[in-house]
C-alpha cells in the first residue's frame, strides 16, 4: 500500500512539473506569436507608407512632366501608328 | 534533570488535566480562526482580491483598427492611412530647462509663445502640443526625455492624388472618420472597428496569455473604385486648362464605361488639396458633377427626337417646317440661331434647332415626354451611394403648359445634374438601354433597363454623329481615329427667376466609338467669360481631348482612319441658343 502511494506521489510530482513546463512553453510561444503579429502590423503599415510613396512618385502629372520636360518624349504622330489586329479575336 | 528522570522512573507525575485541554482548545481555536479567515477571503472578499491580483499582471489592450485604403481600378492608392504621433502634455508636470524648451519649440514648429500659453494652464490635465507629427519628429522628441510630455499614436489620412480626386474621395476629419465623398459614403466598410482584449503580461511587459477577447478589432476593408487614375488625371488637367483658358467659374466632367456602368473619371474645377485643408471655400468643396443642378439646354434634344422616332410618326428624314426660325407660344418666342425654312429631324439635332425640337415635342402627348424623362432618371437622385447626390427637378406633366412642353424639348424648364445627363446618354450608347452607374469597380456587365428600341437608339446615334461633323454644332468634339457622336449645349443661366443675358453654361455630352460605343463623356463649363461661350467651342474640345485619351488607355479598337480632321468652317457653326 505504502509503495503504491509513493509511486502515485512520484507520478503526481512529475505531472505537476510537466504542467508548469508546458505552461511556460505555452506562454513563451504565445509571446513569440504576439511579436510576430506586431511585426506583421508594422509591415502592413510600412506597406501602406510605401504605397503612398509609390503613388506620390508615380503621380501622372509628374510622370508626364518628366517625360515631356526632362526626357523629351512625345506621343507619336497618329499617322505613323500602325494598328495590329489581334490574331484570335475574342 | 535527575529529578525529572527520577520522576519518570517513579511512574507518573500528575499534571493537571486542564492544561492539556487548554492547549487543545487553543489549537482548535487557532484552526477555527484560520478557517474563518479563509472563508472571509475566499468567499466574501474574493472580488476585491481578484481585482488586486489582476491589476498586477492582467492588462486591457486597445486594439486599434486601421482605416481601409481607397484604390483606383488598377490598384494605385488614392487614400491611405498611416500612423503618426500626437504630442501631448500634462501641464502641471512639465518642467523645462531653457535649453530643452528651445529644442522642443524647434522640433514642434510651433511659436514659443503658444507653447508657453498651453503649458501655463495648470488647471488642465491634458493638452495637445501638436497633433499628427511625423514619426521622425516624434522620435526626436521622445529622445529629449522630457517629463510630463507624452506621445500617442493616431492615424492620418493621405491623398497622394491630391486635388485630382479631391471631390470624389472626399476626406476624413481629425478623428479619422469620413466627412465627405466616398470617405463618408463608405464609412462603415472603410472605418473598421477598434477592439480590446484582456491579456496577462509578465514582469518584462510581454504578453504571455490571452485571457479574453472583449471585442475583436476589425480593420477597415480596402475599397477599389471604378475610377481609372490615368483617365481621371487627364480629365482633370484638360478641364482645368479649359476653365482657365475661358476664364470660367467652374467646370465638371464625367466619363462612363458603357458596358459596366462604371464611372471612369469624375473631375471638378475648382478643386482643393485634401492633404491641407486650411482655408477652404464652399465653392471649392462642391462636387458639381453630382450635387449641382443646371438647365441642360440642347443636350436634352436627342431625347425629344428619340421619343418622336419611337412614336413612329416621324423618321430621321421627315421634314419639319421651321421657317422663319422662330415660333411664338403664349408671349414666349422660341428662336433659332441658324434660321432655315425646313429641317429634317436629323438636321434638327445637327443644327440644334430649337423650333424644330419644340414642334416635335408639341406633336407628342406631354405624359409620354414626362414618362421618358422620368425613366431616364431625371428628377430622382441617382442610386450612386454618394452623399448629396441631387435629384433635379422634373415637374409633373399635369402642370405643364404647352410653352413649357415646347421649351422642355430643348432642355429649359427642367434641371438635371451632370451625372444624370451622362447616364441618360447611355441609352444611345447601348442600343436603347439605360445603364445603372457605380463608383465601385465592377467587372460584370451591368443589368440595364430598356427604354427605347435599338432601332431608335441607332438612328439617334447616327444623327448625333452628324452633329459633330462639319455642318453640325460640335465639330471640335471629333477625335482622330475614332468615330464620335454627341450633342452640344449652350444654356443661359438662370438668375433671379429669369435668364441672364450674358451668363452661359456650355456643355457637351457624347459617346465613342460610334460603331461599338464604349465610353460616354459629359462636360460642363460654367460661365465661360473669355469671349467664346458655345458648347461647341468651349466644352467640345475638352470632350475630344479626354475621349481620345480614354479610348487609347482602354485599348478600344479604331473605327475611323487616322487622318487629320477637316478644320471646322469657323466659329459660326458652333453657335446655338441653348
Amino acid at each position: 500500500m505504502a509503495k503504491l502511494n509513493l509511486l502515485l506521489l512520484a507520478v503526481l510530482v512529475a505531472c505537476a512539473l510537466g504542467l508548469v513546463t508546458s505552461q511556460h512553453k505555452g506562454r513563451k510561444l504565445f509571446s513569440d506569436l504576439e511579436r510576430e503579429h506586431e511585426h506583421a502590423r508594422e509591415l502592413d503599415i510600412e506597406y501602406g507608407r510605401l504605397q503612398l510613396e509609390a503613388s506620390t512618385w508615380g503621380l501622372h502629372s509628374r510622370v508626364e512632366r518628366i517625360a515631356v520636360g526632362a526626357l523629351g518624349l512625345r506621343s507619336p504622330d497618329p499617322r505613323r501608328v500602325r494598328l495590329v489586329a489581334r490574331d484570335t479575336p475574342r | 534533570m535527575i529529578s525529572a528522570v527520577g520522576a519518570a522512573a517513579q511512574g507518573l507525575v500528575r499534571l493537571p488535566v486542564w492544561r492539556a485541554r487548554f492547549v487543545l482548545a487553543l489549537l482548535l481555536a487557532a484552526f477555527a480562526a484560520l478557517a474563518l479567515r479563509a472563508l472571509y477571503l475566499q468567499a466574501l472578499k474574493t472580488d476585491f482580491l481578484q481585482e488586486k491580483g489582476d491589476a498586477r499582471y492582467s492588462r486591457l489592450l486597445e486594439m486599434p483598427a486601421t482605416r481601409g485604403r481607397i484604390l483606383e481600378r488598377n490598384g494605385e492608392a488614392l487614400a491611405v492611412s498611416t500612423p503618426v504621433k500626437s504630442i501631448w502634455a500634462i501641464p502641471s508636470d512639465v518642467e523645462l530647462k531653457p535649453g530643452q524648451k528651445g529644442k522642443l519649440v524647434a522640433l514642434l514648429g510651433v511659436p514659443a509663445g503658444e507653447l508657453d500659453r498651453k503649458l501655463a494652464e495648470p488647471a488642465r490635465d491634458f493638452t495637445y502640443l501638436k497633433r499628427q507629427v511625423s514619426p521622425d519628429t516624434a522620435e526626436a522628441i521622445a529622445q529629449l526625455g522630457l517629463r510630463g510630455i507624452y506621445e500617442s499614436r493616431e492615424y492620418r489620412r493621405y491623398y497622394p492624388a491630391g486635388e485630382v480626386t479631391a471631390h470624389l474621395i472626399g476626406f476624413t476629419g481629425v478623428d479619422d472618420a469620413g466627412q465627405e465623398g466616398i470617405e463618408l459614403a463608405h464609412q462603415d466598410s472603410l472605418g473598421g472597428r477598434a477592439g480590446s482584449r484582456r491579456v496577462l503580461k509578465d514582469r518584462l511587459g510581454r504578453v504571455v496569455e490571452d485571457v479574453e477577447a472583449i471585442r475583436a478589432a476589425q480593420d477597415g476593408k480596402d475599397l477599389t473604385l471604378s475610377i481609372d487614375g490615368k483617365i481621371q488625371s487627364l480629365a482633370y488637367s484638360a478641364l482645368k486648362s479649359a476653365v482657365l483658358q475661358h476664364r470660367a467659374k467652374a467646370g465638371a466632367l464625367i466619363a462612363l464605361d458603357v458596358r459596366t456602368g462604371e464611372v471612369l473619371a469624375l473631375a471638378n474645377v475648382p478643386s482643393f488639396n485634401p492633404n491641407n485643408r486650411a482655408r477652404l471655400s464652399g465653392a471649392q468643396l462642391r462636387n458639381r458633377a453630382i450635387t449641382d443642378l443646371f438647365e441642360p439646354g440642347s443636350t436634352l434634344k436627342p431625347f425629344t427626337v428619340a421619343l418622336a422616332l419611337e412614336t413612329g410618326k416621324v423618321g430621321p428624314q421627315t421634314m419639319i417646317a421651321t421657317a422663319p426660325g422662330r415660333m411664338t407660344l403664349a408671349n414666349y418666342t422660341i428662336r433659332d440661331v441658324h434660321p432655315a425654312a425646313a429641317l429634317s429631324v436629323s438636321q434638327v439635332l445637327q443644327k440644334s434647332s430649337n423650333v424644330g425640337a419644340a414642334k416635335l415635342a408639341l406633336a407628342m402627348p406631354r405624359e409620354a415626354m414626362w414618362d421618358l424623362f422620368r425613366r431616364l432618371g431625371f428628377g430622382a437622385a441617382p442610386q450612386l451611394g454618394f452623399p448629396g447626390a441631387a435629384a433635379g427637378r422634373l415637374r409633373p406633366y399635369r402642370s405643364w403648359r404647352p410653352v413649357e412642353q415646347a421649351t422642355m424639348a430643348y432642355g429649359h424648364g427642367i434641371s438635371v445634374s451632370l451625372i444624370q445627363l451622362a447616364r441618360a446618354y447611355t441609352v444611345f450608347a447601348t442600343d436603347g438601354e439605360l445603364v445603372p452607374l457605380t463608383l465601385v469597380k465592377n467587372e460584370l456587365a451591368a443589368t440595364s433597363e430598356r427604354l427605347i428600341s435599338a432601332q431608335t437608339a441607332r438612328a439617334v446615334r447616327a444623327m448625333l454623329e452628324t452633329a459633330v461633323q462639319p455642318g453640325g454644332t460640335g465639330p471640335r468634339a471629333r477625335v482622330m481615329g475614332w468615330r464620335v457622336a454627341g450633342k452640344t449645349g449652350t444654356a443661359h443661366k438662370q438668375e433671379n427667376g429669369g435668364y441672364a443675358a450674358d451668363k452661359y453654361l456650355a456643355s457637351f455630352v457624347g459617346l465613342a466609338p460610334v460603331s461599338a460605343p464604349r465610353v460616354v463623356i459629359a462636360v460642363m463649363i460654367d460661365e465661360p467669360a473669355a469671349g467664346q461661350h458655345y458648347g461647341g467651342s468651349v466644352a467640345a474640345p475638352v470632350f475630344a481631348q479626354v475621349m481620345q485619351g480614354a479610348l487609347r488607355l482602354l485599348g478600344v479598337p479604331h473605327d475611323a482612319p487616322f487622318e487629320p480632321l477637316e478644320a471646322p468652317a469657323g466659329l459660326d457653326e458652333t453657335r446655338e441658343s441653348t
